[in-house]
């Protein structure tokens, strides 16, 4: 394989390991969305207690969202720090 | 990209983010003013303008300006108190700064031409870091050696203590950077989402339904922009727990 060919073979695997990085994006949103689902039924049974509880909610969905970000930051990476 | 050019769409979604100087030249050095000092420099002044301006006054019933300051401030003090604890509201003006600067940053960055400073991964990064590097400190400060009891969780068996110690380790050292990319990653997916749709403006024959999306999506973007300077400043607020609280958490 010459050197322009490898190049381009080294190009198409960082794309394609970029596509597959954001898969992992998918489960910080099943994660959010449990966080979000499971708020909002607590909050339904009980709306008196839910002002109080709107922090601790953020901070569930940040956290949550924060093994994603790690996701999208390796694609990044991939895309343009390789 | 000429293959751009030749087809009928122009979509750009990443122009916007370019860095340019502002008084001529391509170099960037780190004292060059480009684009990004500038908005930084104008969410400065528009804070500046609306707390000293909505302050000037102190009406007993308030003036506009004057209520969204102290909605601002209320809201603010409540949530550094009910995190922190009663020993975080003496760092109040720093959660406060942070917040009203990364709010006014994403809300800036909404106005059609303006740039959006929190959508480049340098701004968010120093902010996060800063975070890290004060919340450090001032732990070691506050509890001296004691500080390190955070990452040895005693409510655990002792059999997995060392484990649980090298998973919190981590833990505590990736947080600048969930903490910075989650703010930029934000801001850039959904302005770039915006200019993806704009982009399909030029087919005459969808360019009603792209005008409302747009419209739609801009208001999604509004509230994206509120609640991540909301989750900005309560990561704040929550890592300063563990400085200023001690160990539990």
């Amino acid at each position: 394989m010459d050197l322009a060919a490898a190049e381009q073979f080294a190009q198409m695997g960082k794309f394609i390991g970029a596509g597959l990085a954001t898969m992992g994006l998918g489960g910080a949103g099943i994660g959010v969305g449990i966080v979000a689902g499971n708020f909002l039924s607590g909050a339904l049974r009980n709306p008196s207690a839910a002002p109080s509880q709107m922090a601790n909610f953020f901070v569930g969905i940040a956290f949550a969202e924060a093994l994603g970000i790690f996701a999208f930051l390796i694609a990044l990476l991939l895309m343009y720090a390789v | 990209m000429s293959e751009h050019e030749s087809s009928g769409f122009q979509i750009h979604p990443m122009d916007q983010f370019l860095v340019k100087p502002l008084f001529g030249g391509d170099h960037i050095a780190w004292y060059t003013v480009t684009n990004v000092t500038m908005w930084m420099g104008i969410a400065v002044v528009v804070i500046a303008a609306l707390l000293v301006l909505g302050t000037r006054r102190r009406a007993i019933i308030p003036s506009r300006s004057q209520s969204i300051a102290e909605l601002l401030y209320g809201f603010i003090h409540n949530m550094v108190e009910e995190v922190t604890g009663h020993e975080g509201v003496k760092y109040f003006p720093y959660i406060m700064t942070l917040f009203l600067f990364v709010l006014f940053s994403n809300l800036l960055g909404i106005l059609p031409m303006s740039y959006t400073t929190t959508s480049q991964v340098a701004v968010t990064v120093f902010l996060a870091l800063s975070v890290f590097f004060g919340v450090t400190i001032l732990g070691f400060v506050r509890n001296g050696a004691g500080f390190l009891g955070m990452f040895w969780v005693t409510s655990a068996p002792l059999a997995i203590r060392p484990m649980l110690a090298m998973i919190e380790v981590i833990s505590y050292f990736v947080r600048p950077v969930s903490h910075s990319v989650r703010l930029a990653g934000n801001m850039m997916a959904g302005h770039a989402v915006v200019k993806v749709i704009a982009g399909f403006a030029s087919l005459a024959l969808v360019s009603p339904v792209v005008i409302g999306s747009i419209t739609a999506l801009l208001g999604l973007e509004l509230l994206v922009a509120v609640v991540q300077a909301y989750v900005f400043t309560i990561l704040t607020c929550v890592y300063l727990r563990d400085a200023v609280g001690g160990a539990h958490h």
